[in-house]
């Protein structure tokens, strides 16, 4: 694929923010500021990043609780998304749903299902919306490798291929659920090869190269937008932190993790960005910078924002 | 006035919602060709193609949940799960996403979905093709349920609940498709948490849904020969729930019997018992009372199956034995 200048450079800001905000959730949790879980995504926003930048904005995009960074390049706000962690009022989701419920209609964010599986009924039913009121859009489904071993992933593939949904389902195979490894809890080798059980055309890509991720969802779009239906896309990436923030912690074999490290999506395509002359160090201190600016620009917005009142427990509800 | 089924109203409330928006669509096992296991969508694949009306493969789960993800995208979808028991499959696409979805997600989607299903026994259909869940989900902020209990109220309620932009439950009986009613051929709805007096009575109060108000009708021919006289309210929805009606009427009878053909323990019967109690206490002149199923799955055999569900007999039994207390 040809790509302009201009779209490699804003890649590299999209993926750049998308860690810097996963870093500063680290952070904040550990200050006691955001209740509940975290989950943090770090080493695996090429993933996230890279297959969302496939989308338009009036596409439909489902993330995982791993997916604050999806959310983010859908086109979230940074004050909407702290302000969601704080549960503030002013949050996409009012201090109702947490972190992992960051969510836009206008925006084509969907929102996420606590028990994980349901990602995949929903996005068959948002399919089933754009096929009846005939609209030029996808999804995008966002899933875990574990996530994979429920039936509703079997369910909705079959459904979604039998009536050529425009969904592309794009497993975050970072190689654990919580605690087990990928191996021990799948019958296959990789989620990819569960598509053929359904007819579905499948790739795999190496989850830790943007482009490599951006090119196979444009692939999947196209294929979706020209009446092909659904594709399944498996994204090899790792999990760099534990399954949540404060959770109980499982070790892992630190050569793995450090092997891993190595091949960090932001530094594998910072260097691809050197190589090849388009950015420089003096590029790249300036977007760093401007992108903490951003970042405490808005988490202090957030602070200053309106809690909910206890009245708004009552919002919502009903239509 | 023309009598129809109640069957045949649904499938007229089913078919003018489809023809007045177009965003409205069918889908659930069988309910293309077939036209439904309960006949109820006969000729609408005919009259709305396939896009409309579809059948699908045996997954309750992707049927339901895809009901949740495409009412939030811009179509208003009727799901049909052939049998209430089948909830229990779905449970998580209703409990979980249908109810909670919006409110989670700060009221940033509606839902407006439907999710029709046949409850009820039906003559040795057994444990898992009879069971009336639907207190399982009166427990559950954020859906509406309706049960109608005649083809009047079957269309009437039905296209309230298609153009309703939260989720409901519409409960069918399996044992009242073939009964005719007058139902008018002009357009009418039936709002929610409206109860319908089905007969005035100053001595009991009854509440009913569903197959049960036929009964509780019945039973009120037979105790007005002794002297007893039922006021009969079919509450139609149960959620929302029709309190001031069920309290005017408690107001001024004194007495409450719930009929029900769910199991007894944690019924909508024990629900409406609590708030009956919380907010007409000095009212009551007797202890509410509820007939219902016995605390067993259905059983196979059909004698077994009438001992456990509340027939007219057992129906006129305790109401005699409650007022003459």
């Amino acid at each position: 694929m040809k790509y302009s200048k201009d779209f490699l450079l804003n890649l590299y800001i999209k993926l750049l923010r998308a860690r810097k905000v996963e870093e500063k959730f680290v952070e904040l949790y550990a200050q006691g500021k955001i209740p509940g879980n975290a989950h943090s995504g770090i080493g695996e926003e090429a993933t996230f990043v890279g297959a969302c930048m496939a989308l338009n904005s009036s596409d439909y995009m489902l993330p995982t609780h791993r997916g604050v960074m999806a959310v983010l390049t859908k086109g979230v706000s940074l004050k909407s998304i702290f302000c969601d962690a704080f549960g503030k009022r002013e949050g996409t989701n009012k201090g109702k749903g947490g972190i992992v419920r960051i969510c836009s209609k206008e925006k084509g964010v969907l929102g996420i299902s606590g028990t994980q599986g349901g990602v995949f009924v929903i996005a068959v039913g948002a399919g089933l919306s754009i096929k009846i009121l005939k609209e030029k859009k996808v999804v995008l489904a966002f899933f875990g490798d574990d996530t994979s071993n429920r039936g509703t992933f079997h369910e909705s593939l079959n459904m979604a291929s039998l009536w050529k949904l425009p969904i592309i389902f794009v497993c975050d195979n970072n190689e654990y659920g919580i605690s087990e490894h990928v191996s021990k809890v799948m019958a296959v080798s990789n989620v990819a090869d569960r598509a053929v059980a359904y007819s579905i055309p499948s790739e795999i890509v190496d989850g830790n190269l943007i482009l490599e991720v951006y090119e196979a969802t444009m692939r999947a779009v196209n294929r979706a937008h020209s009446g092909g239906g659904p594709t399944l896309i498996e994204a090899k990436t790792y999990r760099i932190r534990e399954h949540s923030e404060g959770g109980i912690p499982f070790p892992r074999p630190k050569e793995v993790i450090s092997a891993w490290e190595n091949k960090c999506p932001v530094k594998q395509y910072k260097e691809f960005l050197l190589n090849k002359g388009f950015i420089d160090k003096e590029w790249i201190n300036k977007v760093d910078q401007k992108l903490n600016k951003e970042i405490e620009e808005a988490i202090k917005l957030a602070n200053n924002s309106k809690d909910p009142q206890v009245e708004d427990v009552w919002d919502g509800l009903y239509v | 006035m023309r009598k129809i089924t109640y069957a045949q109203a649904l499938n007229e409330a089913i078919r003018e919602e489809m023809q007045r928006d177009s965003r409205v669509f069918i889908y659930g096992e069988d309910v293309g060709l077939l036209g439904g296991v309960m006949g109820v969508t006969r000729g609408l694949l005919e009259e709305f193609g396939e896009e409309r009306v579809r059948g699908c493969p045996l997954s309750e789960t992707a049927i339901a949940g895809s009901g949740v993800g495409a009412a939030m995208t811009g179509t208003r979808p009727i799901v049909e799960i052939g049998y209430a028991d089948f909830l229990a499959v779905c449970f998580d696409e209703v409990y979980n996403k249908a109810a909670k979805w919006r409110y989670a997600h700060g009221g940033q989607f509606t839902i407006p979905l439907v999710i029709r299903t046949a409850m009820g026994a039906a003559y040795g259909t057994s444990c898992e093709h009879s069971q009336c869940p639907e207190a399982l989900f009166m427990h559950t902020p954020g859906l509406k349920i309706a049960l109608p209990s005649n083809a009047y109220d079957a269309k009437g309620l039905l296209k309230t609940a298609i153009r309703d932009d939260n989720p409901v439950l519409f409960f069918e009986h399996k044992l009242l498709y073939r009964k005719k009613e007058e139902v008018p051929e002009e357009e009418y709805l039936i709002p929610f948490g409206n109860a319908k007096i089905k007969k005035e009575g100053k001595d009991i109060t009854v509440l009913a849904t569903s197959l049960m108000v036929e009964r509780a009708m019945e039973a009120s021919k037979e105790l007005e020969k002794e002297s007893i006289d039922l006021e009969v309210i079919d509450l139609r929805t149960i959620v929302p729930l029709d309190k001031e009606t069920i309290l005017n009427s408690v107001n001024k009878t004194g007495h409450l019997v719930i009929i029900e053909e769910a199991n007894k323990t944690g019924s909508v019967g024990g629900e409406i018992t609590a708030i009956v109690q919380e907010e007409a206490f000095s009212v009551l002149k007797k202890p509410i009372k509820r007939i219902s199923s016995l605390d067993v799955p259905i059983p196979y055999n059909l004698k077994l199956e009438s001992f456990v569900i509340p027939n007219v007999a057992r129906i006129i039994e305790e109401l005699k034995n409650f007022f003459k207390k």
